[in-house]
């Protein structure tokens, strides 16, 4: 029974990292680059859903509107200013280093509103723990919710990018931008749009990891980030599915490695799965070979 | 004797058979040349050759020794060099080091006779540059020695790519178009500095080239490639008036 | 001709040093002085940890042209050897010799460390590259927070659960205790060895550089398929280029550990931060550019001290600098206008490109 408790828990943590590994994969497919500031604008969300709700009384519902238009709004910002200027930079690091500068801006700028201590969230979610198999199994509202956002969110971004024409635009500019343009295709706009929404995405993932992992902190952000990114990584960076099968699998594997061989070692599990999964393909489960041509 | 000997040469991509059923053999010395359409799987047989892919039939003997199969490093330490249809240079190097590294196989010191420039350093140094310098004059680049590779105009990075082919002592080099994109007065002077290099360095070539000028000025014999397949195979002036080869390049 | 090009690789070389060995006096002078603040004073050893590890990672992202996130990893594994090797043997021979064997095993296990990683490693590329070195590290580090040794008459005893599991004699002392690590560790490092062993590294980096050796590590860099064709053996010389990088970065973590009586493997020192903040030092100072890591690690190093009179807004404005920096050296519009601006003010000295390497 534990262990079916264990596996929805790490579905649920799953869905969290999948939310934010679509949010990474979606702009490297699009912009080709590592967003390490993406784990913080998780932060950003959840500050804002915190100072809503928790400082100021108002509903939740309303906190999470307003952390997403902030996060998406934050998102586009950074792009313009901190990614964009380099989209054509001669070296790739450069926009590497750039975003990793935002995420010390943005985790310094938190520092400075919200101080370094740690603020307990208010779990945004109502409903009450649902209890199976006479009460054995009890799985918690937050797990719940966690999951079927995450279902929902990956239905319908699936269907946005393969049946919307702002979808398809942007699949035509991560395959290629010189053709994409040539095709009439608003490029930057495009880009643009991408980081809205992955940066939409953080913000309700922060929300989500916050309600069941209620210590938040200008860097609570970081380590989903860079798990995330891992995520993505491990379905095949650039993938839309693959994102979400890495984000899971990771949940899963992190919960039940904390649960069976040691809590300490969690995270040296994790690391050393993606190092297995590379080695044996070395683009991710889902990741497309591409050989350079001679 | 034959120097290059290929039989049954295949490959395939998903189904399409690239190279079907290749078969060459180049004599010590010969300038020969491989010609074909676009797509026609010339720079898949160079890539065979030189091992950046593996075969799926077929025998490839340079001098008689089997090196089908062989890696890319290998092949060129069994002596064949190449040059790339979009040229390849080790562009933050200068045009010196380029061809150094060409040299890399036949001048040795140890890591830690380079790191304590030990004696020997300097004596392997020595040589190498004054063996690279003597590459670089007969390509007139040795007053550009210490340009970035990058900062050669086009046609001087083809001939450095040709200096560091040959730089690895090879006996059969391949051109993979060398004549791409110049001038009928460059391409005037490239065909004799590939003439040159044969008879100076009694080398054999291969070369892919779309320039017919340049294609039946210097090359003794040919292949003709279209999809894939051998068209026509022999004699430079017989192949070039073979009707089938006609109509492939001039259509119908 | 040759000659002079040859003289210009070792002039430049030699600024290097000259720079290094201008740091160290103007730094002896101040200290002797009496005008150098305690605080200062404890930054000079970390200071040249951060010049080594910039440097060395340069080496493999500047030189080899591989992206690392996991030097902090080859640090820790440096410190905690050294440190574990010094916690045994003192008293037992004379501390110089101690400390000198310690940075020898320190840059050898880091050394083994890198060619135990580099070969599943180094077949990936690029960004997949990036997160499996950010992956060894972490788990690097998570492994020795988790590592027990003890010593007793009956030798060494090891556990990965905690020090009781050790089963240590009545005599017997723990000396790794999992995550509060290796306590006591003598302190045996100074300013004038970190300058030392700067040299060092500096001397073998430069020189591998300019030697038969960089040149091939370098062809992998500028065009991995050519270099293949040419007869270099990628294999080898990406391991070389990656272990030898590894291995300065351990005995900057030797450094380190000597450095502290309590050496601990925290996010902080040892995680993925560390690894970036010395990219960080890399990208700044110019890929490729040795001289220019040992200026930005200086300068990002002792930029948030220089700051602490801003208190909280010190880090912020760290990041507001980075991020600036950033886009006035990289961003193509800026480069443009810099270039246009050198062509209108010194079109008279002429700009010809010399080799990359300072």
């Amino acid at each position: 029974m534990s262990f079916i408790s264990y596996l929805i828990n790490g579905i649920s943590l799953g869905s969290v990292y999948a939310i934010i590994a679509l949010g990474y994969t979606m702009v490297y497919g699009i912009a080709k680059m590592l967003n390490f500031a993406h784990g913080d604008v998780i932060m950003v969300g959840s500050f804002a859903v915190f100072t809503i709700v928790s400082t100021l009384g108002l509903p939740p519902v309303l906190g999470i509107l307003v952390a997403v238009v902030i996060c998406t709004v934050l998102g586009m910002a950074i792009e313009r200013v901190a990614y964009k200027p380099l989209r054509n930079a001669s070296s790739p690091l450069a926009v590497l280093i750039t975003a990793i500068g935002v995420s010390y801006l943005l985790q310094n700028v938190a520092l400075l509103i919200f101080g370094a201590n740690t603020k307990s969230f208010t779990s945004v979610v109502a409903i009450s723990p649902l209890k199976l198999a006479d009460g054995q199994l009890m799985i918690s509202g937050e797990t719940i919710v966690t999951i079927i956002a995450g279902i929902v969110i990956m239905v319908c971004l699936t269907l946005f990018v393969n049946k919307s024409k702002a979808g398809q635009a942007m699949l035509a500019v991560s395959e290629d931008k010189g053709a994409a343009q040539l095709m009439g295709i608003n490029v930057n706009g495009t880009i643009a749009l991408t980081f809205a929404i992955g940066s939409a995405l953080a913000a309700i993932a922060g929300v989500l990891l916050c309600s069941a992992y209620p210590s938040l902190t200008p860097y609570t952000g970081a380590m989903p980030g860079i798990k995330a990114f891992v995520a993505a990584v491990f379905g095949g960076i650039g993938s839309i599915p693959g994102a979400m099968i890495g984000g899971i699998l990771l949940g899963i594997i992190e919960i039940l490695g904390k649960a069976y061989i040691s809590s300490q070692m969690a995270d040296a599990i994790v690391f050393a799965v993606l190092i297995i999964v590379l080695l044996v393909k070395p683009t991710g489960i889902l990741g497309k070979n591409i050989q350079e041509k001679v | 004797m034959s120097l290059l000997e290929v039989r049954n040469l295949t490959i395939s991509f998903g189904g399409l058979r690239a190279v079907d059923d290749f078969n060459i053999e180049i004599k010590k010395g010969q300038l020969y040349g491989l010609i074909g359409p676009n797509g026609a799987g010339k720079t898949t047989v160079f890539n065979l050759l030189t091992g950046v892919y593996k075969p799926d039939e077929g025998i490839i003997r340079l001098e008689e020794k089997d090196i089908t199969g062989l890696k890319t490093i290998d092949i060129n330490k069994t002596g064949i060099a190449r040059t790339f249809q979009n040229i390849r240079l080790f562009k933050d190097l200068t045009v010196l080091d380029n061809v150094k590294v060409g040299l890399h196989n036949h001048y040795h010191y140890s890591t830690i006779e380079g790191i304590f420039r030990l004696p020997k350093y300097y004596k392997v140094e020595k040589a190498m540059d004054e063996r690279a310098m003597e590459l670089l004059k007969v390509f007139e680049l040795d007053g550009e020695a210490d340009y970035l590779a990058s900062n050669l105009p086009y046609g001087k990075q083809r001939k450095l790519e040709i200096a560091r082919a040959l730089a690895t002592k090879p006996k059969l080099l391949l051109l993979d178009e060398p004549a791409a994109g110049m001038n009928p007065n460059e391409t005037g002077e490239l065909m004799d500095t590939i003439r040159f290099v044969r008879d100076k360095f009694d080398m054999t070539i291969l070369l892919i080239e779309h320039d017919m000028k340049l294609v039946s000025g210097i090359c003794e014999a040919l292949t003709v490639l279209n999809f894939g397949h051998i068209l026509a195979q022999g004699q430079t002036s017989s192949v070039l008036n073979d009707p089938q080869v006609i109509t492939a390049y001039l259509g119908e | 001709m040759k000659k002079w090009k040859m003289t210009k690789t070792a002039k430049n070389n030699f600024v290097t040093y000259i720079i290094v060995l201008i740091a160290y006096i103007v730094v002896q002078i101040l200290l002797k002085s009496g005008n150098m603040s305690s605080l200062m004073e404890g930054l000079l050893v970390p200071l040249c940890i951060y010049v080594m590890l910039a440097i060395s990672l340069n080496l493999t992202v500047g030189i080899l042209g591989e992206l690392s996130l996991g030097h902090a990893g080859f640090m820790c594994v440096g410190a905690f050897s050294g440190a574990f090797f010094s916690r045994c043997m003192d008293g037992v021979m004379p501390n110089g010799i101690r400390f000198f064997i310690a940075l020898l095993i320190g840059a050898a296990i880091a050394g083994i460390f890198g060619i135990l990683i580099g070969i599943p490693v180094l077949r990936l590329k690029g960004d997949y590259l990036a997160i499996v070195t950010l992956a060894f590290g972490e788990i690097i580090k998570n492994l020795v927070n988790v590592l027990y040794i003890g010593k007793d008459n009956n030798g060494f005893h090891f556990s990965m659960k905690d020090s009781i599991s050790l089963h240590l004699g009545e005599e017997g002392q723990v000396i790794v205790n999992g995550a509060q690590g290796i306590t006591g560790t003598p302190h045996d490092a100074s300013f004038t060895v970190g300058i030392v062993l700067i040299f060092l590294s500096l001397f073998i980096i430069l020189n591998l550089i300019n030697s038969r050796d960089g040149r091939a590590i370098m062809s992998i860099r500028d065009n991995r398929i050519a270099a293949e064709s040419t007869g270099i053996n990628i294999t080898k010389y990406k391991l070389m280029a990656f272990s030898i990088s590894a291995s300065i970065a351990g005995v900057a973590g030797v450094l380190y550990a000597h450095n502290l009586s309590t050496l601990t493997a925290l996010p902080k020192n040892f995680g993925y931060n560390m690894s970036i903040m010395i990219l960080v030092f890399v990208v700044l100072g110019g890929i490729g550019n040795i001289r220019g890591s040992i200026i930005s690690a200086v300068i990002l190093t002792l930029l948030p001290e220089l700051l602490r009179g801003l208190s909280d807004y010190r880090m912020l404005i760290y990041a507001i600098v980075l991020i600036a920096m950033m886009l006035f050296n990289w961003s193509p519009k800026a480069v443009e206008w810099k270039d246009k601006l050198k062509e209108k003010y010194f079109s008279n000295i002429s700009f010809r490109k010399e080799k990359e390497v300072k």
